[in-house]
């Protein structure tokens, strides 16, 4: 009997044992937060980056780049389905995953990631890959063709997205690995978005009448968005804490720190320099703020976030003037200085403000080991985003112009493209 | 019959509308235009870009009168817009041919 209970038992427990050691287990709270930060950041593209972005373009164009911020939502939410989550998350090797999830195969709805559900963390992922693209829109607003758009967009987070996520986030992606730190995608949605968007103004040449070519039509328009945008931020950086807990109320609060100073910083640059406070000035350094903490959000403490929101509105300001004014390039909505130089900021300044001298939550190393690394993960984002978005924006161009004539430049996307006006007053 | 023309700054419209009220005028009409004088445009300025304006927003009121009302109603338009700085304005008089009123088809003084 003992020994029929010890040949019974004991291979069960024995069999058992890995399972109970390593039982995963979601965590209600955690997976409420999850959730919640999902629909935020949801919120920041739909409809808070669409507004900001409409608002800042001429009232003949004011459908367009909400039709583009829209269709790019729901175009990467398949592709995400279909591929993209397995080509971020799924094994594959140290550049790039591969097909062993496509079609999101085995997320049941008991499936685990971490202390959430997996249906969870697929979703807030994808609020993450949508609003990467959806950034770029701002830098050929108003004269992208929109055929063109979407087949750039397609092929863009096939090429650049997805496999960045995968070096950066995903569990053998050689920048992971490396131990380099993009908390909430300052590399990952805010470098890549940044230098899509140099290269792509570039490559389809300034408006017509730049650096004359139309004032923002609807600033209010572009206030709401923007305040969307700070609020929705709190799900993009805390929710990446992928829990609810400590983490997570410390990157809410460099978040909001970041900018209120990166405002205020941007705010008296501009009476520095041009005599007079602006709103757009003030909300453009808001937005600077929350991309440049976005990596470090998760590592740096209260006195990181002022640092940072500091830099980042002294820092994309100088940038703005610089591309416009002496580069002469027609990023239409400043997307590579706000977002671009934001993360890039972001991604170096953290490995400072993470030591624990400077109130940060530690560093595996030294700051200069840190830094070594984050320069090297910040190199390797910006080249093969550069690399990639030229050729396919190339490609693109051949299979389907990137860019409108020049008579239906001057009559208006809205009318042109989508047969429609936006404002029949 | 005379009509006055008036070019004037937008905020000085209801002060116009209520003087040229007072001195009988019972009737006029008002356009939204745009253009520019001595005052010529202004720039703007959005993260440091420079947009030039160059036509600035001017409300036009067109009054038609009987002769002997016209010098009043000039005098009260120049009072009531006239803030002293460049780009108030300005006033055309011209002849009417014809005036006829619609619903009664009167013509001339009888239809002012």
């Amino acid at each position: 009997m003992n020994a029929l209970l010890k040949r019974l038992i004991l291979p069960i427990i024995f069999l058992t044992w890995p399972a109970i050691g390593w039982s995963q287990t979601i965590d209600t709270g955690d997976t409420a937060w999850i959730l919640t930060s999902t629909a935020l950041v949801l919120f920041m593209t739909l409809p808070g980056l669409a507004l900001f972005y409409a608002g800042l373009v001429g009232s003949r164009n004011v459908l367009s780049v909400v039709m583009q911020c829209f269709s790019i939502a729901c175009l990467v939410s398949v592709i995400w389905v279909v591929c993209g989550y397995s080509l971020s998350f799924g094994g594959g090797n140290a550049y790039v995953g591969d097909f062993s999830i496509a079609w999101l195969s085995g997320v049941e709805a008991d499936s685990v990631s971490g202390t959430i559900p997996e249906s969870v963390f697929v979703m807030f992922q994808l609020t993450f890959a949508i609003i990467t693209p959806a950034l770029f829109v701002g830098a050929f607003a108003e004269r992208m063709r929109f055929s063109a758009l979407l087949l750039f967009t397609a092929a863009w987070v096939l090429v650049v997205y997805f496999p960045i996520v995968h070096w950066v986030w995903a569990e053998g992606g050689w920048l992971f690995e490396m131990g380099f730190r993009d908390f909430a995608g300052g590399a990952v949605v805010h470098v890549t978005a940044g230098v899509a968007a140099l290269i792509a103004a570039i490559m389809m040449g300034n408006r017509k009448g730049f650096p004359n070519s139309g004032a923002p039509h609807n600033l209010p328009m572009t206030v709401t968005g923007a305040c969307m945008l700070w609020v929705g931020w709190f799900g993009f950086n805390a929710g990446s804490a992928l829990g609810s807990n400590g983490g997570a109320g410390m990157a809410m609060l460099v978040t909001h720190i970041s900018a209120a100073v990166a405002s205020l910083s941007w705010m008296t640059c501009e009476w520095v320099k041009y005599g007079k406070p602006s709103v757009l000035g003030i909300v453009t350094g808001m937005v600077a703020g929350l991309a440049t903490i976005t990596p470090a959000s998760g590592f740096v403490g209260p006195i990181g976030g002022l640092f940072i929101g500091l830099s980042a509105g002294v820092g994309c300001f100088i940038a703005t003037q610089f591309i416009k004014q002496k580069l002469k390039i027609d990023d239409s909505l400043d997307v590579f200085p706000v977002h671009g130089v934001g993360g890039m900021i972001g991604l170096l300044l953290l490995a400072v403000f993470s030591a624990e001298r400077f109130d940060g939550l530690g560093l595996d190393g030294t700051i200069l080991d840190q830094l070594g690394i984050q320069i090297t993960g910040l190199l390797a984002t910006i080249v093969w985003t550069a690399v990639a978005s030229f050729v396919l924006l190339k490609v693109v161009n051949a299979i389907s112009p990137l860019r409108v004539s020049s008579d239906e430049e001057t009559e208006g996307l809205d009318l042109v493209l989508h047969e429609e006006k936006g404002y029949n007053l | 019959m005379k009509l006055i023309t008036a070019v004037i700054k937008p905020f000085r419209l209801d002060d116009v509308r209520n003087a040229l009220s007072e001195v009988g005028v019972q009737g006029m009409t008002v356009t939204e235009v745009k253009g520019f004088g001595r005052q010529k445009g202004h720039t703007e300025l959005y993260r440091g870009a420079e947009y030039v304006v160059d036509f600035l927003p001017k409300v036009k009121v067109e009054v038609a009168l009987t002769d002997d009302l016209v010098d009043r109603a000039v005098e009260t338009i120049i009072e009531a817009a006239k803030t002293g700085k460049v780009g108030d304005g300005k006033i055309f008089v011209t002849e009417l041919g014809q005036v006829h009123r619609i619903r009664t088809g009167e013509t001339g003084d009888e239809a002012l």
